[in-house]
């Protein structure tokens, strides 16, 4: 595929590296991503801070296969740090493991992944507690802005209780230091204790979601198709649903795959009841839904018309209500799993708005707010349900944007480029398996840390 | 070695002496048809077969999967073309050892691969099948004549410069005039659109009648796409979602406006017009045909039982019938082997060739003396009720890729009987050249 980022490009060779240090313009890195046959984790992790946090991250980070080391190697390459304030009380407590962390920085590699460890302020005692652990989330987002060579920096939110060693922290920890996560950054990851999954002989990290039925809407093409491609690399039988029109496509990609296609728009009245009846009969389970179908309608509100207003909303959210609504009722528990797990498709235009897009954002706020309202629905039955809202993703979709536009929207990120479908993929893959299991009801944002909303 | 028989009689196939069990349709595909020289003007027989069974092969999940067998042809079929659904099966997501052979009943074509594979499945000689056809007028062969071809032959056997350069010299112009694949019949020498025309003529089929015909055809293809029905038997192909010959606001009154096509000399009483005669068309289709425990097995929806299958052929050439009216002495054998009548058919699907060769059919089964006389009855066969023929439409809407048509057809109904629900039945006619007729009895599911 030719690239869509000439910019980018020009960057990355050696006569543009000088070119645009001269001119002081921005350098956007190349991002490092799990590819197939390199190890999903490898070198020095450091973790510091005190506290049963720090203890219990040195034996998660040797259980996904890196090293934990206590000290920043003189000769750089630390693939990430574990910045661990899990113990904090009051803001005055910061200082000793944030300029750690500081003088850690330049002993990064490239494309290494910040976690900060705190409790949930919103759980906090008493104001010096929570004044404390916002403040690491205010200085988890600014070191993310500080971040170079396409590193990255996320705070993961303890709560109801949880030790950072259950299987929900666990499962947060590993994604947010994995090259999965490479475009996601700045953001604040509430997670409970979880349940720690079913023990699996093959290996649970080489395929989480093995013998998991999960469906994706919009799987013909861009982001649909990475999340169907990405879920099945992770071990999942696939259906893909498109539109009948886009039959094709989702023909090829899912007999590349293995799996099913549902030719099915999603607004019917039945498309809830045929989908199920299609996991029922051919698959005889469903664990995943990924609610990824979407459209966009812009005009400004003053040019707005009902076709355009009803049918982003009846595409983008009325349809994961009335999905939603068949899977979770009592007469689907034959086939869909208790501990099923939903993820549905935001948008960061659903948290900053965007001119424009006053129907899209409306959309969209709106799945980030059936996310939360449908999150003690499924905590009950050991589920989860939650959102990813991606910024700028290359796309043929945004290969269409004009040019200014669309370099703006690329830079105006703190990693200064634009994702990709897989990044995308990557999170809902994480959302959809059993190692999020401490993660319910919360909007995740893929976006390179966005200036917009952020 | 042992003697005792490893298997009880009951459980074996009835090949070997168990009972024979019934063949079912779990689903089709078919990618949308497209008038010759337009959507899939560069694109072969081979590609479009392949991507009929794919879309099959996606809807079913049987990526990998190994068949008992992939019958399928082609009427318009290249020499190179020798093993094309073979082909076609090892190009596809099927297993590569899936056999596949080829099938050639012109316009039946479908309909003898679909007929042969549900009985080898009835005998237990297979569990599972897919059965259809495809044709291109698009990529159709075009053929040197006779003159040049045997040139070319002893150009290639002569030895010597001498021999080269006298083969060479008996080239003649006339030898060079491309020779394109023809619908006419060898025998006659017409064409089946005049062929159909005499009949049509013969019959006192009317011009309005057909016209209406044609028109609801449209209406009732272009209100079954808008309704979803096609959704689970079209996967769209090279951009074209639906068939390109379907015309949505067709009418009696447009229709009339047209000229007549075939007939001319009939003068004033010639009726037949490009409006109410099936275009020449490229596509695809494929059936998936397998015993009801290979379906359980895998968790598939069964549509549809193929009930039994009848072969007819008419002297179109020194007798008195018409080269399209096989099916009008088939069904009537069809029907009398099960102890039926028209009236007991809840669909009738008769292939709408022309217009006027569904017309001429339930005129013939309406006539008392040709039924007594011709098909030996003891009176008329019967009407057909209008509202239960062609529900969705047929070939005049949808168009007529020839080997494709019975694999649309049967497809199509499978799933009309299916909804109508367990027990209903539906009829199967196409007509073909060479003056041959299969038919087809189909019990719902």
């Amino acid at each position: 595929m030719p690239s869509s980022d000439p910019y980018g490009d020009l960057v990355r060779s050696p006569l543009g590296r000088r070119l645009t240090g001269a001119l002081g313009l921005p350098r956007p890195a190349q991002l490092r991503r799990l590819e197939a046959g390199t190890p999903e984790f490898a070198g020095d992790v450091l973790v510091l801070g005190e506290g049963p946090g720090a203890e219990q991250a040195r034996a998660l980070v040797s259980a996904v296969g890196a090293r934990p080391v206590g000290d920043a190697p003189a000769e750089g390459g630390l693939t990430g740090v574990v910045a661990c304030f899990d113990a904090v009380t009051h803001p005055g407590e910061l200082s000793a493991t944030a300029l750690a962390l500081g003088g850690a920085l330049r002993s990064l590699g490239a494309s290494a992944h910040v976690v900060t460890v705190v409790r949930d302020p919103e759980q906090a005692e008493d104001a010096a507690e929570q004044a404390a652990r916002a403040g690491v989330i205010g200085l988890t987002r600014s070191l993310a802005h500080e971040m170079r060579r396409g590193g990255t920096a996320n705070a993961l939110l303890l709560r109801d209780g949880a030790a950072l060693s259950d299987a929900g922290p666990a499962g947060a920890l590993a994604f947010l230091l994995s090259p999965r996560s490479a475009f996601v950054s700045g953001q604040p990851l509430p997670v409970g204790p979880g349940t720690p999954a079913p023990s699996s002989p093959e290996g649970e990290s080489e395929a989480p979601l093995a013998g998991r039925v999960a469906v994706v809407t919009g799987a013909a093409r861009g982001i649909g198709a990475a999340i169907l491609r990405t879920l099945a690399r992770d071990g999942a039988t696939v259906i893909g649903v498109d539109l009948p029109a886009a039959g094709e496509d989702l023909m090829r990609l899912v007999n590349e795959l293995g799996g099913t296609a549902l030719a099915l728009d999603i607004t019917a009245p039945d498309a809830g009841r045929r989908l199920l009846e299609h996991a029922r009969a051919r698959h005889g389970r469903l664990d995943v839904v990924v609610h990824n179908a979407g459209i966009t309608k812009d005009r400004m509100l003053a040019n707005m018309d009902a076709a355009r207003w009803d049918a982003v909303l009846a595409v983008n959210t009325a349809s994961q209500l009335a999905i939603n609504e068949v899977l979770l009722a009592e007469d689907a528990r034959d086939t869909v799993a208790r501990d099923l797990r939903i993820v549905g498709l935001a948008s960061i235009s659903g948290i900053a708005g965007n001119r424009g897009q006053t129907n899209y954002a409306a959309s969209k706020a709106g799945v980030m707010g059936l996310t939360a309202a449908t999150a003690p629905v499924l905590a009950a039955r050991g589920g989860g349900i939650t959102a990813v809202a991606p910024g700028f993703i290359e796309t043929e979709m945004t290969a269409r944007i004009p040019l200014l536009t669309r370099e703006l929207g690329r830079r105006l990120s703190s990693l200064q480029q634009g994702g990709r479908p897989e990044d995308v993929a990557e999170a809902v893959a994480f959302l959809a398996s059993p190692g999020a299991s401490g993660v319910n009801g919360t909007t995740l944002r893929v976006c390179g840390q966005a200036m917009m909303g952020a | 070695m042992s003697t005792e028989p490893r298997t009880p009689a009951t459980d074996r196939p009835a090949l070997a002496g168990g009972a024979l069990r019934p063949a079912v349709v779990v689903g089709s595909n078919r990618i949308p048809f497209a008038r010759a020289h337009t959507a899939y003007r560069e694109v072969t027989n081979q590609e479009m077969l392949t991507a009929a069974i794919d879309g099959l092969v996606a809807r079913f999940g049987l990526q990998g999967e190994r068949l008992g067998q992939v019958t399928a042809g082609a009427v318009l079929k290249h020499p190179r073309d020798f093993n094309l659904t073979r082909e076609c099966v090892m190009g596809s997501a099927l297993s590569s050892e899936t056999p596949a052979a080829d099938v050639q009943v012109a316009c039946a074509t479908g309909m003898e691969a679909i007929g042969t594979l549900a009985d080898k499945i009835r005998l237990g000689r297979i569990d599972s099948a897919i059965g259809g056809g495809v044709d291109s007028i698009s990529d159709s062969p075009v053929s040197y004549t006779d003159g040049a071809r045997r040139v070319l032959f002893d150009l290639n056997a002569a030895k010597t410069l001498k021999d080269r350069v006298r083969a060479v010299s008996r080239l003649r112009p006339g030898h060079l005039v491309p020779q394109p694949a023809g619908a006419g019949e060898p025998r006659t020498g017409m064409s089946m659109g005049e062929h159909q025309a005499l009949t049509t003529h013969e019959w006192g089929i009317t011009r309005q009648a057909q016209d209406e015909l044609a028109a609801a055809s449209h209406q009732r293809l272009a209100a079954a796409y808008d309704a979803g029905v096609m959704d689970d038997l079209v996967t769209p192909f090279r951009g074209l979602t639906r068939d390109n010959n379907l015309r949505p606001d067709s009418s009696v009154e447009k229709l009339a406006k047209l000229k007549p096509a075939f007939g001319r000399h009939l003068g004033d009483e010639a009726t037949m017009t490009a409006g109410n005669s099936t275009p020449l068309t490229d596509g695809a289709s494929a059936v998936l045909l397998s015993s009801e425990g290979w379906a359980a097995e895998r968790g598939l929806p069964v549509l549809a039982e193929v009930v039994d299958v009848e072969n007819a052929a008419v002297d179109f050439v020194d007798g008195r019938d018409g080269l399209l009216m096989a099916p009008v002495y088939a069904v009537p054998r069809l029907l009398d082997r099960h102890g039926l009548t028209l009236q007991d058919l809840d669909f009738v699907e008769i292939h709408e060739a022309f217009a006027g060769t569904v017309l001429a059919t339930l005129a013939a089964w309406e006539d008392e003396s040709f039924c007594r006389e011709r098909l030996g009855l003891s009176g008329a066969l019967g009407s057909v009720d209008r509202a239960k023929l062609n529900v969705h439409g047929s070939s005049l809407a949808a168009g007529h890729p020839f080997a494709a048509t019975g694999g649309r057809v049967v497809g199509l109904l499978s799933q009309t009987l299916h909804q109508a629900g367990e027990g209903s039945l539906g009829l199967v006619s196409v007509c073909a050249a060479g003056g041959q007729g299969i038919v087809a009895l189909l019990r719902g599911r």
